[in-house]
């Protein structure tokens, strides 16, 4: 199928995007890697009136040290995420993540900041923010402003920006000494979404697990963290038996949907299942 | 209608395009190469995978503006002096194909997961081509493929 | 050298690769969409989004004012002149309404065209479509069988006394080919019944149907994504009444079939239709969500098996009773599939009396048809799986069941219950070497200490050992189950002058390889290059006479077609070749293409040059027409029944319910190979379909009729990631059938595969007292049968939906 007709703006700099954004009002839609956009555009389940193309903003591009965060520019493709040297060394947990994204050909388009502003709870990397309490850097008119991971998303593929708002890179903490991570995905066939996935950071000290942060995919209309269970992990023992008491609560305040996937106390089991799984492995246990 | 110009199988290309055209469209109908098809309009089938820029993407799920100033390879682009890509060579060896309709796509996506890891394991191969559908083979034939190209090359 | 070393090596049995392949792997490819006719309009069709209801207006004219726009239609333009779409069975009392391709007033499922867009480009037309306005005015949708039954409930065509169609029974007492079945059952010691549901699969071929028409001196050229240009040659004539020898149909490249491509397309109805009305050439290609969601659908059965044995496991009877959906119309072969599984339910086994009744149904869902193996899948799994549960019920091994029961080697040809006449096997031999390649005694006992040890990762091991017939068909007894088509195939072999060789065939491949596979048939049987010989296949102008390529039948009975063609060449050859050397034709010898005379070392004459001196007409014996080449019409005389073992290992996670499938082994017996690489690559295709049916792939639709599984994304088809790697051998009993000793191997795979899994599926989870799950066996079903959250321990659905099959109401 073909896409409905639209306008088209290829703007080379955040400011540009964001005037060409402006100019096009509540139909306007930022186009990055497309792999979300362009497959909804050919079912016409959108029909947006101008496409701002924001793939030839170098600057939004590549992944920087700064300091005690790297910061991932959101038009940064999850192949280059996922293979890159800073990510590896201090946010593992997002080239783990990133590297279950659907399959290499949309990881070489597909980019970590347009997966997460399309927002798709079932998508990957909005639990991995989560978890590592990643910063949302967006440009609008008035300038930028940070927006924190727990605010972000707001609901089904709705987050915090505004309409002539654009993502440009996320921050994301550095995971220090004793920190370990692990993501946790089930899904039904390789290239479907996850049914329920679970992204663990977990600090260890001592035979103890210091403190931890859970996040869940498809578990709600959002990325969810499960913070019963990181109120119960903190100070706990690092042993299979505390996590699996620990994770009992993976459930809790989440409402995770019913589909031709799972119903949600499937779901829901699931979420406690993978998340002593992700738990575990996290903390080496 | 907006201009772009772009490298297709070593022929420079430059050509109005509406902007909401996609890249296997306007591969296959201003530029003629029909070896690389439409499968579905979902991104799962992977049979219009096409090489842009060194990386192998779905052309389905690519606006033909995108690709502006872009080089692109095809499976009609393959074969240099009419001897077949060692990956070509390898299907056919193989029996990695029976209709053939998923093979464009197919030969390209292991192409490009060959550049990316020479030496795959199995493993590793089948979850290199998962973005790609066959129906017809069940697979094992286009995994035999893949590692007979592997061999090949190291 | 001796004459021995000289010989060339026969080709048939070699592994040759495909000469199909170049044009494919470079992508210099004839699919019907990369087609291009001058002044050529595309077409686009509205499909009712709705499941069923009147329609009580059509406003077309804003998308007739669209840019390019040249032509919208209606139901109305074609309500007197699009005719019936064809059903080609036609068994007594069935019923049968008027089949449109485009709705006139009444739309049947989700799915049905109501208009179509004609345009100057593909993109017109599709933006043209948004610019109908259809009013409907909603009609309760029928979505269940058995409610579909019932007294009172909703009916799908308002002209029917019902939403039943037909009623076809063979009982063995009555048809004399065993004991009655009531009297078997009455009197059983041992009686297990189950009801088994096939979900309703899409064939999911990879290229998506495409149609050109090109309206050419009164009649039309159709280039088309089908596996059957010449029943569809016919066919469409009689539907839109053009002359038949007004229409030629071109099957170019086709991306797949699986059964989806045998049909009278209503899109290839209404493209013949406007590309006449506009005089025009039109194009239709479909995106893959209006594939998933028109084409036709396959399986679809509720079935209730009854087996009833001795207490020594000596099975006695099987009674077997489905309900096939055949969704909103009769469609080419729709209603007749289950019947295709009607003699296979007894399968290997020797049973004393036998019951099978097929009731078909009218649902307002998109019509199935024919899907790869078409009724003998669906007969595969019921016995097969029952025979498991058989085995449980008398706590005797699964596979001493079946060896106690099956036809051995020395009983064949045998004659079963079911009436058909198996030519021959041997099923011991394939199950041996099926049980070796698998290391099947240390899985059991791994699995039993598994088991001991409560790991949360359960071993399952299944069992199936299959048979099926194939070769469509003997067309007297095509004829007697009331098919309106016979079963021959037709073959043209023609000596050119230069020694090369036409070979005209009426089968239509679409993947299968025959052209590689008939080359080597034809080198051997002529002693000329395998590179020598043309096939030349699929166009109603170039090979006029066939009936096309399904049901495994394209080497069993086209295959034999060519050899009996090649036959009469190679006599013909003799007489000129007689007159060439002087000598009489008794005294000549045929070997690796030349004519020798016995005894007389160095006289001979070799095919081509015969071809040669035939072709100058020069010096040619009395009487004897100047052309060498020669027709051959084949109708064979019994199917052919390949049969094989197949074993399947599963891992599944209790915790979340994965199924991975640790390892699969086949031994199949199709006859005398060929090709084996071609063989193994038939075998490995079919195996990922029937093993997609078991653990991934539903058409799912929702209480109101609308197909939840209308993309990739919700139908989920199998990717390298989630299948194995397949372990694969042969055995070899030659069928007694045909001159080649083939058997067909198209479906094999695809039929033997789904009852193995899923009897490694309910082996794993037999501790957790499971004896049964209902398919694709998703994680969230063997969850559920775990927790026992249903009576009959089979799984709850992921919605509160599925395909017509369900277990609503009538769980056992």
């Amino acid at each position: 199928m073909i896409p409905a007709s639209f306008d088209y703006a290829r703007p080379t700099s955040v400011s540009e995007a964001v005037s060409a954004l402006g100019a096009a009002g509540e139909d306007g839609k930022v186009l990055a890697g497309g792999q979300s956009l362009i497959p909804v555009l050919r079912l016409r389940l959108a029909y947006p009136s101008t496409i701002v193309d924001v793939g030839r903003i170098e600057e939004l591009r590549g992944v920087r040290d700064d300091g005690d965060a790297i910061v991932i520019g959101a038009m940064t493709t999850h192949d280059s995420v996922m293979n890159d040297a800073l990510v590896q060394q201090h946010a593992p947990l997002i080239a783990q993540a990133t590297a279950t994204v659907a399959d290499p050909q949309v990881r070489h388009r597909g980019t970590f900041g347009g997966a997460l502003a399309h927002a798709d709870p079932a998508g990957d990397l909005g639990a991995v923010a989560l978890a590592l309490d990643c910063e949302f850097v967006a440009h609008g008119p008035s300038g930028e402003r940070r927006i924190a991971a727990s605010d972000f998303f707001e609901d089904y593929l709705t987050t915090a920006l505004s309409a002539e708002e654009i993502l440009t890179s996320i921050r994301v903490p550095k995971l220090g000494a004793g920190w370990s991570s692990h993501y946790e995905k089930f899904n039904r066939v390789a290239q479907a979404w996850s049914i329920v996935a679970v992204a663990a950071v977990v600090k260890r000290s001592n035979g103890s697990i210091e403190q931890a942060r859970v996040g869940l995919t498809n578990m709600g209309s959002t990325p969810l963290r499960a913070s019963a269970v990181e109120a119960a992990l903190a100070g706990a023992d690092a042993s299979a038996e505390a996590i699996g008491a620990a994770a009992e609560h993976a459930a809790e305040g989440t409402s995770a949907p019913s589909d031709l996937s799972g119903k949600a106390d499937y779901r829901e089991h699931l979420a406690r299942v993978l998340t002593k799984r992700a738990v575990l492995t996290a903390s080496g246990v | 209608m907006t201009k772009i110009s772009v490298r297709v199988d070593g022929v420079s290309y430059s050509d109005e395009v509406e902007p909401r055209t996609l890249l296997v469209h306007y591969l296959r109908e201003q530029l003629g190469k029909v070896g690389t098809v439409v499968g579905c309009d979902t991104s799962n089938c992977g049979a219009c995978t096409v090489d842009l820029d060194g990386q192998s993407v779905k052309s389905c799920s690519v606006l033909a503006v995108q690709a502006d100033g872009g080089e692109v390879v095809t499976i009609e682009g393959l074969a240099e002096n009419n001897t077949l890509h060692p990956m070509q060579q390898a299907f056919h060896d193989n029996h990695a194909l029976q209709c053939g309709y998923c093979t464009p796509g197919m030969i390209m996506a292991a192409r490009d997961l060959l550049k990316r890891n020479p030496n795959p394991s199995e493993d590793e191969i089948r979850e290199g081509i998962e973005g790609n559908l066959c129906r017809c083979t069940g697979y094992v034939n286009i995994v035999r493929a893949v590692q007979q190209a592997a061999g090949a090359k190291s | 050298m001796t004459a021995v070393e000289e010989r060339r090596a026969a080709e048939i049995g070699q592994s040759r690769r495909r000469k199909e392949d170049h044009h494919l792997i470079t992508g210099a490819t004839t699919w019907t969409d990369n087609l291009t006719l001058p002044g050529m309009l595309h077409l686009a069709m509205l499909r009712s989004p709705l499941a069923h209801a009147r329609i009580t207006g059509v406003d077309t004219s804003g998308a007739k004012s669209r840019p390019g726009v040249i032509g919208v239609f209606t139901g109305q333009d074609f309500k007197d002149s699009q005719g019936s779409l064809p059903c080609a069975w036609a068994p007594e009392g069935l019923v049968n309404v008027n089949t449109p391709s485009i709705a006139v007033d009444q739309v049947n499922f989700a799915g049905e065209i109501v208009a179509v867009v004609a345009a100057r480009s593909r993109t017109e037309a599709q933006d043209a479509l948004e610019a109908i306005e259809v009013d409907y005015d909603p009609l309760p949708a029928v979505t269940h069988m058995e409610a579909a039954l019932a007294d009172g409930a909703d009916l799908v065509h308002p002209a029917t006394e019902s939403n039943h169609i037909y009623r076809w029974e063979f009982e063995s007492g009555a048809a004399g080919t065993g004991d009655p079945i009531q009297q078997t059952i009455d009197s059983a010691e041992v009686t297990v019944q189950r009801r088994f549901i096939q979900q309703r699969l899409i064939p999911a071929f990879m290229e998506p149907r495409a149609t050109v028409v090109q309206p050419i001196n009164g009649g039309i050229t159709m280039w088309t994504s089908t596996q059957i240009p010449h029943i569809l040659r016919t066919l469409l004539g009689v539907t839109v009444g053009i002359e038949e020898h007004k229409v030629r149909v071109i099957a170019p490249d086709v991306g797949g079939g699986f059964g989806g491509k045998i049909a009278v397309m209503p899109e290839e109805v209404l493209c013949t239709l406007i590309a006449r009305a506009l005089n025009k050439p039109v194009k239709w290609c479909e995106s893959r969500s209006e594939s998933l969601l028109s084409a036709h659908h396959g399986r679809d059965q509720i079935q209730d098996i009854t087996i009833t044995a001795k207490k020594d496991g000596t099975v006695t009877g099987l009674d077997v009773h489905l309900f096939a959906d055949m969704g909103a119309y009769n469609r080419l072969f729709g209603p007749s599939v289950p019947v295709l599984g009607a003699f296979m339910f007894n399968a290997i086994y020797k049973f004393d009396a036998y019951r099978f009744v097929s009731e078909g149904v009218y649902t307002t869902k998109t019509p199935t048809d024919a899907y790869r193996g078409a009724g003998r899948p669906e007969a595969t799994f019921a016995i097969e799986r029952i025979m498991d549960e058989l085995a449980v019920e008398l706590g005797m091994d699964p596979m001493e069941l079946r060896r106690k029961n099956w036809i051995k080697r020395e009983e064949f040809p045998f004659t079963t219950v079911a009436g058909l006449t198996y030519d021959s096997g041997d099923y011991d031999a394939a199950t041996d070497k099926a049980l070796a390649l698998m290391g099947w005694d240390e899985l059991r006992r791994e699995q039993a200490e598994r088991r001991e040890r409560k790991d949360p990762v359960q071993l399952g091991l299944g069992i199936s050992t299959f048979t099926e017939m194939c070769g469509l068909a003997p067309s007297r007894v095509l004829g007697s189950l009331a098919f309106g088509a016979g079963g021959w195939e037709h073959a043209s072999v023609r000596m050119l002058a230069t020694g090369k060789v036409e070979v005209v065939t009426g089968a239509s491949p679409h993947g299968q390889g025959h052209e590689t596979a008939f080359s080597q048939i034809v080198a051997d049987k002529l002693g000329v290059a395998f590179e020598d010989v043309e096939i030349i296949h699929g166009d109603t102008q170039s090979s006029p006479k066939g009936l096309d390529t399904y049901g495994s039948r394209s080497l069993a009975v086209g295959g034999a077609a060519i050899v009996k063609a090649a036959d009469k060449v190679v006599a013909k050859a003799r007489t000129i070749a007689a007159h060439m050397l002087e000598a009489s034709e008794d005294d000549l010898e045929f070997e690796d293409g030349s004519f020798s005379v016995k005894g007389s070392p160095g006289s001979s004459v070799a095919l081509g040059e015969i071809a040669f001196a035939t072709f100058l007409g020069h010096n040619l014996p009395d009487g004897i027409e100047p052309s060498l080449d020669a027709d051959a019409t084949y109708d064979p005389v019994n199917f052919s029944f390949p049969h094989g073992t197949h074993l399947c290992a599963v891992d599944i996670d209790t915790e979340t319910g994965f199924t991975k499938i640790r390892k699969y082994v086949c031994v199949d017996d199709i006859g005398k190979p060929i090709n084996p690489l071609i063989i193994e690559g038939q075998v490995h295709g079919g195996l990922a379909q029937g093993i997609a049916q078991a653990l991934f792939e539903e058409a799912v639709y929702d209480e109101s009729g609308n197909l939840t599984t209308g993309t990739f994304v919700d139908y989920t088809v199998p990717s390298a990631a989630d299948l194995p790697t397949f372990v694969t051998d042969r055995n070899e009993t030659p069928s007694t059938y045909n001159d080649l000793g083939v058997k067909g191997v198209g479906e094999a795979g695809t039929i033997a595969s789904t009852p193995a899994v899923i009897n490694a599926v309910v082996d794993a989870l037999r501790p957790f007292g499971v004896n049964d799950i209902q398919m694709p066996a998703t994680p969230e079903r063997v969850w559920r049968a775990i927790h026992g959250q249903e009576k009959s321990g089979r799984a709850e659905g992921g919605t509160n939906a599925y395909g017509g099959a369900t277990t609503d109401g009538g769980a056992l």
